[in-house]
């Protein structure tokens, strides 16, 4: 039982700080710019094909920083030519021109790389056990995601509340306008903004592809669980995305590894629930099969009793 | 120093701006009076870019129409809008930080001559800008604009919904203002105040300037008071 509370808790952190990666350059770009990014997990996935074919001339650490810096500046154009000029119809056109750039990139990414998942794995430096826990060995890869993503939030933290551009972005939240009149570039803003949540994106891609998977539908599995995160943890909060991140990640670890249903909670008030009676399918469902289903039960309930989430400042 | 030559500008099908020709010179209060919804506010939103004008605005001899804001904001014109427009979720300190230009510092304003000058706002600086009351925030975007160092500054509405007391604080700050010789373009509901700063004033009605003369002479203008200012 303490095994599998650990190794849930464990693997529930590393699935948490891998969404983090994910959301947290969406936190920029939706929570505070307001851009309803439908493509972002497809930056995720460029960034994981990118690290993986560039891995294989420059090695695995070139590519860790490199792969990033290229779909950042993918995503500084697709501001620049795309979405600056969608931008002026209003949020839903900006919404359908990312829905179109989503399949775009995928049938981009089949085309060059195929329909089968890569063969990008764990880099030899990190491949091996870090340390052993009641007799099993945990990977020192899952560590590293870890160290990736907590430098992740620190940086982001201190980019936005220690810096003159986050003082930039942030007031451009409320009053565009008036930032342009101080003498502050705005678009020019907008744009790095974007290029930077796309380059974190990616970032989580080129570690996350390892982790998970390097396959074209990749982005689509990913996709819509970013919003949610971004909205549970509330529009524009860094902070909220990380705690969003992880409650999600174990929440959901944890429904599939403990196996219970609604009928073990009758048999703990000492109700047994007949297996033939009528609501038997819900009583004996077990959470295996609820668990795919919880972040956007999560999402869904969040909207009606926190619309503005669990630490943002207005409401989604 | 700011001079507009027949100015147009357009929300959508209705034409706001009809022809706008005026000036302001370097240490001088010029107010724009009128009733609401004559153009006086979009006068300044289309000199500082936000709003595309047509026709020509020049500022130190130079045509500066229809370039992005920040540009004219580096130029020199500054804008205080009519909403105060303070940054919520800032403190005063990151509000005025956002008003330094990363060009062109080391003009008269600097953090320690507006805390000189508005001690409240120094007592209140990590404060969220929010949580000022209406004359603080009033006061701090006239110090965040200030901390720019503008030559020119266009100032919309700053009374309104202001105490007594801190509507004659704002129109002794404008005095100084002018004194340094930057030209100040004051847009005005309080025709008391305006007649008692300004040096030269215009009338606005439908989109023109309908007069165009000194507090005195306006004073002199029953006519123009009654057809274009009383209500």
């Amino acid at each position: 039982m303490l095994e599998t509370i650990t190794f849930s808790l464990l693997n529930g952190l590393l699935y948490g700080m891998l969404l983090f990666m994910l959301s947290s350059g969406l936190t920029l770009i939706f929570g505070m710019m307001g851009v309803l990014n439908f493509a972002h997990a497809s930056f995720y996935m460029l960034g994981a094909y990118f690290a993986y074919t560039m891995g294989l001339y420059t090695g695995f650490w070139v590519a860790l920083f490199l792969a990033p810096i290229a779909v950042g500046l993918i995503g500084a154009a697709v501001e620049r030519f795309g979405l600056r000029q969608v931008h002026q119809y209003g949020h839903v056109p900006e919404l359908l021109f990312t829905f179109g750039l989503a399949y775009v990139v995928e049938e981009l990414v089949r085309l060059f790389w195929g329909n089968t998942p890569m063969n990008y794995r764990v880099p030899e430096a990190l491949d091996f056990p870090l340390f052993s826990l009641f007799g099993t060995n945990y990977p020192a890869f899952r560590v590293f995601v870890l160290v990736v993503a907590v430098s992740m939030f620190v940086g982001l933290y201190l980019l936005l509340k220690r810096t003159r551009a986050g003082l930039i972005i942030q007031a451009s939240l409320s009053r565009p306008d008036m930032v342009s009149a101080l003498g502050h570039n705005v678009p020019q803003v907008f744009m790095w903004v974007f290029a930077f949540g796309t380059g974190l994106a990616a970032l989580g891609g080129v570690v996350g592809g390892i982790q998970l998977v390097t396959e074209p539908g990749m982005a689509f599995m990913m996709g819509p669980i970013v919003f949610v995160v971004v909205v549970v943890g509330g529009l524009g909060s860094i902070q909220g995305a990380l705690i969003a991140s992880i409650l999600i990640g174990v929440l959901q670890t944890f429904a599939l590894s403990v196996d219970w249903s609604l009928a073990n909670l009758g048999m703990v008030f000492g109700y047994a629930v007949p297996p033939e009676s009528f609501f038997a399918t819900i009583w004996y469902m077990d959470s295996t099969r609820i668990a795919p289903m919880l972040p956007y039960l999560l999402l869904v309930l969040m909207l009606i009793f926190r619309p503005r989430g669990l630490m943002g400042k207005r409401e989604s | 120093m700011l001079v507009t030559n027949e100015l147009h500008a357009y929300y959508g099908k209705s034409h706001v701006l009809r022809g706008v020709s005026m000036e302001v010179r370097a240490g001088e209060i010029v107010s724009l009076v009128g009733r609401n919804g004559v153009g006086r506010s979009t006068l300044c939103k289309s000199v500082m870019g936000l709003v595309p004008p047509v026709g020509d605005v020049h500022f130190d001899g130079r045509r500066v129409t229809g370039q992005a804001p920040h540009r004219i904001a580096h130029l020199g014109i500054g804008y205080v809008p009519e909403d105060r427009a303070i940054f919520p979720g800032l403190s005063v300190a990151e509000n005025l930080e956002l008003g330094v230009k990363r060009r062109g510092n080391g003009g008269r304003w600097g953090y320690r001559d507006v805390f000189n000058r508005f001690p409240r706002l120094e007592e209140r600086r990590d404060t969220p800008a929010e949580a000022l009351s209406g004359g603080e925030q009033q006061m701090l975007t006239m110090a965040r604009t200030l901390m720019g160092n503008p030559r020119c500054i266009m100032v919309d509405e700053p009374t309104e919904g202001l105490a007594p007391r801190v509507v004659a604080e704002l129109a002794d700050l404008l005095k100084e203002i002018a004194a340094d010789g930057i030209a100040v373009l004051l847009v005005e509901q309080k025709l008391s105040i305006a007649k008692q700063i300004s040096h030269r004033m215009y009338v606005m009605g439908d989109g023109r300037i309908v007069f165009d003369g000194t507090p005195s002479q306006l004073e002199d203008s029953p006519d123009v008071r009654k057809e274009w200012l009383e209500v």
